[in-house]
Parts: structure tokens; C-alpha cells; sequence
């Protein structure tokens, strides 16, 4: 038997996926990209509308010359953990940088986004512990409460009653209770109702952690995310981000006023058994991160065209989330239309990400856009444009 | 009122009945993944229903040692009774 004998299933889904000569939608290779919003596909100028790359900046110019400048001085990598010999002076100097930033007073910078979550959530919450995820939670929330060893329990999306009900289940039980929500999720862009969680997170005396990876940047008068726009900044006791999104680079980070956050570096696994960030992201990462923080118009101008996206794609009947957020979504009902969509979305020219259950909300396979601040409205209405031409292929749609 | 494994068991068919997805002839010793064609994420929503009902939390790792919808109800009772 075959050690591959357990994937049988998933090789008849993407046998399922690519029949009739589809492409296989998890491995399009952008060649190489010309800008922030267009990138060579097969070989064409293909409009890019699936990068999470909200504000453009993964082509900043000043975070690479603050790359190239910083190759020169500290070469390719740290060749170690944060630990051991894998900490330089630029990895404290991006952890002041970062906190500075959230007004908070600890930062720990991981290597990516998702160790993270993974590091955060699996150390945060020992086995005697209560997690309380969001249903719709990233996979990295997922995998980092089964590193924890937690008593895990998932309450219905978005829903602070829910939450409540099944915190309410737990009184009496010891154990610290830590909630885990997103700022942004990721698959529908739906925004967290924030201010409700804080409140049960006061009211119940459970600690609260936020991944605001798709919203900082995005979200808040500075940037900081949704607790930001929602005032609520003092109730999230843990703030966990990614570079890799907003900031265009790679890494994650965790940000917390307690000081119990220095000792979570000697007890969280991802953190501690991987090799640090190299001198370059580091230095492009604060480069891309003053760009956010001295051009507030980018956020203005992502917000203004995810509504444009967001109507656009109403208007042309298809159906998407209720907000318009730099995550938009169209929910289709059958996986071989979306796979069909998909396909011709990219022959025409926009690439989005095709996303099928279970990795999606309710069962339903999306094609999911992400927009960003340097997208201009023509190359919003031609990606909106081709849409409806293929709505209308597949007599979907208007 | 205390429910027996019984009840919660019927109550759990009950529930995957409402599904027009999920085959008739189901029973309390059927496979929740392999005899419904339930993945990770239906199965993880099919539970939270249940919870609602019977107003007890069930663990995300309490799943993983559950196959038949008698071993769910076997869980729920063991919870409901401060297991």
C-alpha cells in the first residue's frame, strides 16, 4: 500500500478540477510581476486582483532600496533562531518599530504570519486552558490551537452572543478562557463586530487576542487595524499581524502591553525552531511600514476602490458579501462554474483566487478578489468588465 | 432533566434527517465521516447545532476519537455530566 493511499480522495478532487484541461488553480505561476496590479501570466499582461496586497507596497521603492542598501551591509541571512544566534540588532529594532507603531509596550516578530498565530496561540493556551475560536477562523488559528493541546470550542461566526452563551457554559470551570477573532476574514472580508467581543471579553474576564492580518493598514484612522476604527484597542490583549499582506513583505508579529510576552519566547515552538527573518525583509518591512504610516491617502484610495470592485461586481449580478471591503468575494454555488469562471477569468486576462470548501464558509466555492490602493478605477471596470463576460458565457449573472 | 445516550442519539438523527444530503437509512452506529460524506468542516458545523440543542460545548479534540453517532452521543452525555 502506498503512503500516498490516504490522498486518493484529494487526487480525484483535483482530477475532478482540472478534467477537460483546466488549469490547475493552486499552481498558477506569476512569472514575474511588472507592477503592483499587473503581473505576466502564461506569458500575457494578466490584471492582478488576488495578492492580498492591499496597499501596492510589496513595490515600494523605498522598502527596496532599503533592502539593497541593507544586502550590502549585512548580507543574505541570519542562519539561526531568535534564540540562538538568529537575533540582530535590526530584529529589535522592528519589534521597537512595530510597537511603536501599535502604542503598545512588547513586540515579538516571528518569521512568518502563520507561525505567528501558531506560536502565539499554541504558547498562549496550555492544556488546562479554553480556546474560543471564531468558526470561520484561518487554518493558522486552527493548527495553533491543536499545538496548544487546549481544550478547543468554536463559537458561530462574527456572533458575540454566541461567544457569550458558550463562555457562560464554562463558568465555574478553572482554566484562563483566551478568544480568538480576526479583524478581517479572509475568504468573505467580512469585518469583525469588535466592539461586541470586547465587551464580552470585559463582562466575562476571558483575555482576547485579534488577528488583524488583512486589516491593518486597511482598517482605523492610523492604520492599526479594526480595534482601531472601533475604539477598542484596550480590550484586544494580543494583537497577531502578518508583513505579508499590507506591508508586502514576509514575517508576522504579536504586539501586547503584558509582560509576560518576553517569556513567551522561551515557551513558543514556531518561534523558537525556525530561522529568523534576514536582514533585508527586516529592513524593507520598516521602510514599507513608514510608507503606511506617511501616506494615509493609500488607505483612502484602497477603501474607495473596494467599493468601486464591490458595486461593480453587484451590479453585475453576482453575488458577493454584504461589505465592501479589500476582500471581495463572489460566492458561486456549483464548484465546476466557479473552476469554469476561474479559468476564464485568467484566459481574459484578471487573475483572482479560486477557493473551494471545506476551505470556505458554508460550502460555497468562491472566486475571491483582493483589491488594492494602486489599482486605478480603468483597471477596476475592465476586471468588473470581464467579469460579466464571463457571467454571461456561463449565463450566470444578470 | 438528564438525557440518556438514548435520546441523545435520536436526537442527533433527528437533526442529520433535517439534511435532505444525508442518506435515510441512517442509525447510531453509522460512520459520521465515512457513512454521510461529512468533511472536517460539515462535521465540525453539524456538532455546533447539536450543542445548541442540548446546551453543552463539545472540545474540538473530543471529535477526534468520535466515528458513530452513538460515540458523539456517548461524549455529549459524558459532558452534560461534568466529564
Amino acid at each position: 500500500m502506498s503512503i500516498f493511499s490516504k490522498y486518493e480522495p484529494l487526487a480525484r478532487s483535483l482530477a475532478a478540477v482540472t478534467h477537460g484541461g483546466g488549469r490547475n488553480p493552486f499552481s498558477v505561476v506569476i512569472d514575474h510581476p511588472i507592477s503592483s496590479t499587473v503581473g505576466v501570466i502564461e506569458g500575457r499582461e494578466t490584471l492582478l486582483f488576488g495578492t492580498n496586497n492591499y496597499l501596492g507596497l510589496s513595490q515600494s521603492e523605498a522598502a527596496i532600496e532599503a533592502a539593497i542598501d541593507t544586502l550590502r551591509t549585512h548580507g543574505v541571512g541570519t542562519t539561526g533562531s531568535r534564540i540562538a544566534n538568529g537575533t540582530q540588532g535590526l530584529h529589535r529594532q522592528l519589534e521597537e518599530r512595530i510597537a511603536a507603531f501599535f502604542r503598545r509596550r512588547h513586540c515579538m516578530v516571528f518569521s512568518t504570519g502563520y507561525q505567528a498565530n501558531l506560536g502565539m496561540i499554541s504558547a498562549l493556551a496550555g492544556k488546562d486552558d479554553y480556546l474560543l475560536l471564531d468558526a470561520d477562523s484561518h487554518a493558522s488559528i486552527y493548527d495553533g490551537s491543536r499545538l496548544s493541546q487546549a481544550q478547543v470550542i468554536r463559537f458561530r461566526h462574527n456572533d458575540a452572543d454566541d461567544l457569550h452563551k458558550r463562555l457562560r457554559r464554562l463558568d465555574g470551570t478553572p482554566g484562563a478562557k483566551l478568544i480568538v477573532v480576526e479583524g478581517i476574514y479572509s475568504m468573505m472580508g467580512d469585518v469583525v463586530p469588535m466592539a461586541e467581543f470586547a465587551a464580552v471579553k470585559r463582562e466575562t474576564g476571558a483575555w482576547l487576542l485579534a488577528d488583524e492580518a488583512h486589516s491593518v493598514g486597511v482598517m482605523g484612522e492610523h492604520g492599526r487595524g479594526v480595534a482601531e476604527s472601533c475604539g477598542v484597542e484596550n480590550d484586544v490583549d494580543f494583537v497577531v499581524g502578518t508583513f505579508s499582506k499590507s506591508l508586502g513583505t514576509v514575517g508576522g508579529y504579536c504586539v501586547s502591553d503584558d509582560d509576560g510576552l518576553d517569556l513567551i519566547r522561551l515557551c513558543s515552538r514556531p518561534y523558537m525552531f525556525t530561522a529568523s527573518l534576514p536582514p533585508d525583509v527586516i529592513a524593507a518591512t520598516m521602510a514599507a511600514l513608514s510608507e503606511l504610516e506617511q501616506r494615509p491617502e493609500l488607505r483612502h484610495r484602497l477603501m474607495d476602490n473596494a467599493r468601486r470592485l464591490h458595486a461593480g461586481l453587484n451590479a453585475i449580478g453576482l453575488r458577493t458579501g454584504l461589505q465592501a471591503s479589500p476582500v471581495v468575494s463572489v460566492v458561486l454555488d456549483e464548484i465546476d462554474e466557479a473552476v469554469r469562471f476561474w479559468n476564464r477569468l485568467l484566459d481574459l486576462g484578471v487573475y483572482v483566487n479560486l477557493s473551494l470548501p471545506p476551505a470556505t464558509p458554508d460550502q460555497h466555492p468562491l472566486l475571491r478578489t483582493s483589491v488594492m490602493a494602486t489599482h486605478d478605477a480603468a483597471q477596476i471596470d475592465q476586471a468588473i468588465e470581464i467579469f460579466a463576460i464571463v457571467a454571461r458565457e456561463l449565463g450566470l449573472g444578470q | 432533566m438528564s438525557e440518556t445516550v438514548a435520546d441523545v442519539s435520536a436526537l442527533i438523527i433527528q437533526t442529520l434527517l433535517a439534511n435532505p444530503k444525508v442518506p435515510r437509512d441512517i442509525s447510531g452506529s453509522s460512520k459520521i465521516v465515512e457513512d454521510l460524506a461529512f468533511d472536517s468542516l460539515a462535521v465540525m458545523n453539524f456538532v455546533m447545532e447539536i450543542e445548541d440543542s442540548l446546551d453543552v460545548s463539545v472540545p474540538l479534540d473530543r471529535l477526534a476519537d468520535i466515528r458513530t453517532i452513538d460515540d458523539l452521543a456517548n461524549c455529549i452525555v459524558s459532558l452534560k455530566q461534568g466529564g
